[in-house]
């Protein structure tokens, strides 16, 4: 019944993560078989190749900026909801549906939002008397748009941060609250201990996700550049403005797919999975808390 | 909105009226201040939906100028967008993407999920352990030796490569089974072994039927992730335009098809409208499944 899951992760996961092993030590272009170069690739990935240090970066941007902002976000939008007494299903609603939208969808949109020329987030900070900035186009607010972005579909962390905020259990706050506690001793020494789980979980995602960042980044330069063929003319607006939104995982893509450089791809994707892996050895821990006990 | 997306998980019922701190009566300043910054806050949230949708309902020129409501109601522009792309083909795709890949999803991840929940076997852990990698690993990972994988058969330049996985299990998919077959006592599975039933049988005449919301939900994930996904499409069929899903097509549409806001914003709507729909008629299921596993696909 197992079998063919087993095969799947052999085929699909096992051989792939020992040929991709394989290929970063070698030159490969899908044209002419591998051949054995050693370890040229890491050394030019680590001392002569001019954009992975600004992928690994702006990487690490989101992973520093990003990840709490959304969490810290859902977290607010959560304690307010937590406290609404009338019509709760509906505000939740309204902030947990920008959670469905598709990706490239909710990009397509915010580019069109935050268009410097017409956008309606810009006519609107105008009738303050505000000179919009030119987001999207701009290389030192296109990354902080795209946390908007995130900050704006972050109702599926907003639902379990809800849950977990109701599950406190009661007596505790009338407890503390006899004992004098006052609300903000409440929520330091009541709530959050509460919700130390669920926001390491948030957490750890949150990096695991970030560390993969691409699609978001991908159309968002398309679109704001006007050029939104990447793929078959692969580089025209990868990272547009000025690789302020090259990810580390874009630069994957381009080296491979673009350049099909499949060895220097393989060698930059084996980076990423010892970094990731430091990651996922921390999260499994985690993972074990979270699976519900046999109810038997 | 209805009121029903109310979560349900078991942890947060109601607690007995008895157990219930009273009430506490909160100043009116507190109660006005919050609602002031949920207003605030909702109006925020709600804005991107409604310029959305009024863009994509004007003439095309005014999404230069700057007023903000339609000067006239072009529900042509709808249209439009079947008249500059392919885009029933492409819904056809994404539906063929996601109907595909879910269906293949179920028929390999249920009896595996099946088999590391409920039967005992050397290596389960180990297997389980690997699975949870490959769930929590970067795709871009193992990318290029899966791609090269598909070009030696010739199948890229379609979305069999990301369909036909599914046929070997998904690594989300039997994570997520896996711990909605734990919630079902071993009672009933023991049980139904010891009155002669095979493993086979056991699944689907015990097991499958009181885990029928976490197969919806895990199926759900399925569905959205498959109608969701970017990567996988730039990866395999960016050359042959004749087998984009809609989420890739949206994201060319505006570099191809110049600087026509409303159109544009009319496609976008389209390809969000079937999400929602779907989420409505299935919501209960799909936000218990995200309270569960604390994952969405």
């Amino acid at each position: 019944m197992i079998t063919p899951a087993v095969i799947g992760l052999l085929v699909f996961f096992v051989y792939p993560l020992l040929a991709s092993l394989w290929y970063s030590f070698t030159s490969y272009n899908l044209m002419s078989p591998p051949h054995w170069i050693g370890l040229r690739n890491y050394t030019y990935l680590f001392t002569q190749d001019p954009k992975v240090g600004k992928a690994a970066l702006n990487t690490l941007w989101f992973v520093v900026f990003m990840v709490p902002i959304r969490i810290v976000s859902a977290l607010a939008i959560a304690g307010l909801l937590v406290r609404v007494r009338r019509a709760r299903g509906s505000w939740r609603s309204v902030f947990y549906l920008p959670a469905l939208v598709p990706p490239v969808a909710s990009v397509v949109a915010f580019v069109f939002l935050f268009n410097p020329g017409t956008g309606p987030v810009n006519r609107v900070l105008h009738l303050f008397g505000i000179d919009g900035p030119l987001w999207f186009n701009d290389p030192a607010l296109a990354k902080p748009s795209l946390v908007l972005l995130s900050v704006w579909v972050m109702g599926d962390i907003m639902i379990i941060f809800l849950a977990s905020l109701l599950d406190v259990p009661r007596e505790l706050y009338e407890a503390s609250s006899l004992d004098g506690a006052n609300g903000a001793q409440q929520v330091v020494h009541v709530t959050l201990p509460h919700l130390v789980p669920v926001l390491v979980f948030a957490g750890v995602t949150g990096v695991i996700a970030a560390l993969q960042y691409f699609t978001e980044a991908a159309v968002a330069s398309g679109v704001a550049s006007g050029k939104a063929t990447i793929g078959a003319g692969a580089g025209a607006a990868i990272g547009y403005p000025d690789d302020s939104l090259l990810t580390y995982a874009q630069w994957i893509y381009v080296r491979g797919f673009g350049n099909f450089q499949f060895g220097y791809a393989s060698a930059l994707a084996m980076v990423l999975f010892v970094v990731a892996s430091v990651l996922v050895v921390f999260m499994m821990r985690r993972v074990g808390a979270y699976t519900p006990s046999e109810a038997s | 909105m209805t009121d029903t997306v109310v979560v349900a998980p078991a942890a947060s019922l109601p607690l007995r009226p008895e157990l219930r701190a009273p009430r506490r009566r909160r100043s009116m300043g507190v109660w006005v201040a919050e609602h002031v910054v949920l207003v605030t806050l909702a109006v925020l949230f709600v804005a991107p939906v409604v310029f959305v949708v009024l863009t994509s309902l004007m003439p095309a020129e005014q999404t230069l100028s700057p007023s903000i409501w339609p000067t006239s109601w072009e529900w042509s522009n709808y249209l439009e967008v079947f008249r500059t792309v392919p885009l029933a083909r492409w819904f056809g795709n994404s539906a063929l993407y996601a109907f595909g890949a879910t269906a293949c999803m179920l028929v390999s991840s249920v009896p595996a999920a099946y088999v590391l929940a409920k039967i005992r076997f050397r290596g389960a852990s180990l297997l389980f352990g690997a699975i949870v990698v490959a769930m929590l690993l970067p795709p871009q990972v193992t990318v290029i030796p899966v791609y090269v994988m598909w070009s030696k058969v010739h199948l890229t330049g379609s979305l069999l490569p990301l369909i036909l996985p599914n046929l070997f299990g998904d690594a989300f998919s039997i994570f997520l089974l896996r711990q909605f077959f734990l919630t079902i006592p071993r009672e009933y599975t023991d049980a139904a072994r010891v009155d002669g039933c095979g493993e086979w049988r056991t699944l689907l005449q015990i097991v499958v039927p009181m885990a029928r919301p976490g197969i919806a939900a895990a199926a759900l994930f399925s569905f959205f992730r498959a109608w969701n996904d970017y990567f996988g499409p730039l990866l395999y069929t960016s050359e042959n335009q004749a087998a984009w899903p809609v989420s890739y097509g949206l994201a060319t549409f505006r570099g191809v098809h110049g600087t026509d806001w409303s159109i544009t914003m009319a496609m976008t709507v389209l390809v969000t409208v079937p999400v929602i729909l779907l989420f409505l008629f299935a919501q209960r299921v799909f936000v218990e499944g995200i309270t569960l596993t604390g994952v969405k696909g």
